[in-house]
């Protein structure tokens, strides 16, 4: 973990927030959306938000992939767990989801086998442990997981793995960028681009941003010291008239992605012609499905799953959230009838959620930009 | 004649009988069944080939139905429990019998109260091997010969198979409070400092390292260990120390906002001065835990007048489970009842109590 390090040099860090001042100093307010839940969370872990000029904001975007996952899929995930023999193995943060009426920690706590894994090869090992259990692999996640699951449901073919299947929930990242971009009166001046998600499909996904909608966009790493480069670098861009996209996190990215990944993704999935966001509504081409000649293991088609859509609760406004239109502490709920202990949108279920880093991290801010309260 | 030499026979039989009756009953069995936990010949077997001579002190070799403690005058007393049922019940530098012994003799300790005698209740799922309920006795007798606190009483129980899961220990404990010394979370007052007896977060590491699931390799060793040594050390050094705490599930996070809670202050803590092994980071960084949350079995955290903090590092630094004791943070009254951290880059964050239980029966 040495490589960690560097990147959180206050040192570094100090400098680079030097030059962020400078370059604000020029510039009228800039509202920066960092589209990464990663991005997000470290922001609030590392108390940058309270580190930046007044005149930057950072604007939370809809790359948590928990927090895009609609009601009804959990209500289906629930469904499959409470069926005869099976074992449903998901990843911590998905326990808590509320869906239309329960999550899966109630579903566990009322008898489902509900268990923790930290990557679906685990999910994959367990079923070939456990011959008798139907064991099934709850997926979620941007391209940065994508080409795990799809590895594991390549693997369980190849060795004849009959008891594993996948039920899949993974998600693209432009599409939904593309939805934000889109929104009347999208008042963003530019983009931290995701980094992980970046490892896989390269930096050359994102041309269309500044091609097309006219915004900068830099991709960077996670650590604060990539951050901070990140919102200088976009800084430099805006300042200097300039608009294209620009990689900070050249240490793990590429123009082209991870070629052995995007081919796994390809063999494995096929692009679903619509697909369901919270908050966000139904996306065109936004979601993978498994591929038709894995039917064996696409627990959607081996299962029966109610399919319901369910309407997120009125008081919700994890949408708006998720869009970058409303601040966390915005929301109606934030805070009282939705906190982390009792969700009641996805943005406060994740540490990667906008609402849960906020609430967990950033109430108390010493510039009293925002409200300071006690809970 | 004949009557007689019968007789004879007979009573020979019988005192031959008798004899074997007074033996010390054996214990034959691998493991563990319902018979050992029904109040007979099979539990007094496992109780005198296993757990007495263990623990043995002249208190609990009465085997009465309690112990009964003389009381020095004039000073009060500290009762405290606490049940175990941590997974798995070895791991890196200790197991579940000695985790019981020192969670309960460091409740005492964080009171300000030296351990004077111990109970220890088991109950065993049928099956456990015998071999390992030696160890994990042999483990807390070891630890409360450690801690100085004998065991004067206790129980076994066993439940069926799939009842429980091999083995739960509750210990309880009671200890004398250190004459004149008054701590609590009322007394801490803006200005105090706030201590920590050394790195963080090492024993939830490394348990979560012995369950396997996470395929990491690192040698993390639980920190469990009796405390009272360290706050002896404390408190005789400086008698005005105001609150203490063992911070263990929730870690130093909970125990901080818990405080807060209580006392209405704030408290502010310095991310570059936590003490954090760099293998214990590492492991929270991969999954996205955070030191702060972990369980520590061998900590105390405590808060003093901030100009005696450095009289207070020096007296836990002169134990050997205080080496790496650090001021952290302190009190202040700005932002009541919230845990700040400063992080490393000058920025603040909060710190909140744990959500939900990601590291679930971590002791």
């Amino acid at each position: 973990m040495k490589y960690i390090d560097e990147y959180r040099d206050p040192e570094t860090a100090r400098v680079l927030l030097g030059e962020i001042e400078a370059l604000a100093a020029d510039q009228p307010q800039r509202k920066l959306m960092e589209v990464c839940g990663g991005h997000t969370h470290a922001i609030y872990r590392h108390g940058i938000e309270s580190l930046l000029p007044d005149s930057i904001e950072l604007v939370h975007g809809p790359g948590c992939p928990v927090c895009v996952i609609p009601m009804g899929r959990v209500d289906d995930a629930i469904a499959v767990a409470r069926a005869d023999g099976v074992t449903l193995c998901c990843f911590g943060d998905m326990l808590r989801v509320p869906g239309g009426d329960s999550t899966l920690q109630e579903a566990k706590a009322g008898g489902a086998d509900v268990r923790i894994v930290y990557s679906p090869l685990d999910a994959l090992a367990l079923a070939e442990r456990e011959p008798d259990r139907e064991v099934v692999f709850l997926a979620v996640g941007f391209e940065t997981t994508a080409p795990s699951t799809a590895a594991t449901v390549l693997a369980a073919r190849d060795r004849g793995v009959r008891n594993f299947s996948v039920f899949c929930n993974h998600v693209t990242i432009v599409p939904p960028l593309k939805a934000i971009l889109d929104s009347p009166g999208l008042d963003l001046d530019g983009f931290l681009g995701p980094g992980h998600v970046s490892t896989v499909i390269g930096t050359d996904p994102f041309r269309f941003v500044p091609a097309q909608y006219g915004r900068p966009l830099v991709v960077a790493g996670f650590e604060p010291v990539d951050v901070l480069q990140g919102v200088s670098m976009l800084l430099r861009q805006l300042g200097g008239g300039r608009c294209e996209v620009e990689n900070q996190y050249r240490r793990a990215v590429g123009g082209g992605g991870n070629r052995r990944g995007l081919e796994l993704m390809r063999e494995a999935f096929v692009l679903r012609p619509h697909f369901e966001w919270r908050g966000l509504g139904f996306i065109a081409q936004s979601a993978l499905a498994l591929a038709p000649g894995l039917a064996d293991w696409d627990a959607e088609i081996r299962f029966d799953v109610p399919g319901l859509r369910v309407a997120d609760p009125k008081a919700c406004q994890c949408g708006e959230v998720l869009k970058g239109a409303l601040r966390p502490w915005e929301c109606k709920v934030f805070g009282t009838a939705c906190t982390p202990e009792s969700p009641i949108g996805t943005c406060m279920v994740s540490s990667e959620g906008a609402c849960a880093a906020y609430y967990n991290y950033g109430r108390y801010s010493p510039r009293a930009r925002i409200p300071v309260s006690a809970s | 004649m004949a009557a007689n030499a019968d007789r004879a026979a007979r009573e020979e039989v019988l005192a031959r009988v008798e004899s074997w009756r007074r033996r010390a009953p054996k214990l034959t069995d691998k493991v563990v069944t319902m018979a050992h936990g029904a109040g007979g010949k099979a539990g007094q077997a496992l109780l005198e080939a296993v757990i007495r001579p263990a623990f043995s002190n002249p208190a609990l070799d009465r085997l009465d139905d309690g112990a009964v403690l003389e009381a020095p005058p004039g000073r009060r007393l500290v009762l405290t429990t606490d049940s175990f049922v941590v997974t798995p019940r070895r791991f890196g530098g200790g197991s579940i019998g000695d985790l019981a012994v020192n969670g309960t003799v460091n409740d005492l300790a964080a009171m300000g109260a030296e351990p004077h005698a111990l109970a220890l209740s088991f109950v065993l799922e049928e099956g456990l091997a015998v071999a390992e309920l030696r160890q994990i006795v042999a483990d807390a007798a070891a630890a409360a010969a450690r801690a100085g606190a004998p065991v004067v009483t206790g129980d076994t129980k066993v439940v069926e198979r799939g009842a429980a899961d091999g083995c739960y220990i509750t210990s309880s404990g009671v200890g004398w409070v250190m004459p004149g010394l008054e701590l609590g979370a009322e007394r801490v007052r803006p200005g105090d400092a706030v201590l920590v007896s050394g790195t963080l977060g090492d024993h939830g590491t490394a348990v979560m390292v012995a369950r396997g699931d996470l395929a990491l390799a690192s040698a993390v060793e639980s920190d469990t260990a009796p405390l009272w040594d360290l706050a002896e050390a404390l408190l005789t050094a400086v008698p005005e120390t105001r609150w203490m705490r063992d911070p263990t599930r929730g870690g130093l996070a909970s125990a901080g906002n818990e405080l807060a809670a209580a006392a209405g202050v704030g408290i502010r803590l310095f991310e570059r001065r936590l003490p954090v092994r760099p293998e214990v980071a590492a492991a929270c960084e991969l999954l996205g835990l955070d030191p702060l949350h972990i369980a520590n079995e061998g900590k105390l955290a405590a808060v003093v007048p901030g100009d005696r903090a450095d009289a207070a590092v020096a007296a836990m630094r002169s134990c050997a489970t205080g080496a790496d004791a650090a001021i952290v943070g302190e009190v202040t009254g700005e932002h009541p009842g919230l845990v700040v951290i400063e992080t490393a880059l000058g920025g603040t964050r909060i710190a909140d109590m744990l959500v939900g239980d990601p590291l679930p029966r971590i002791c």
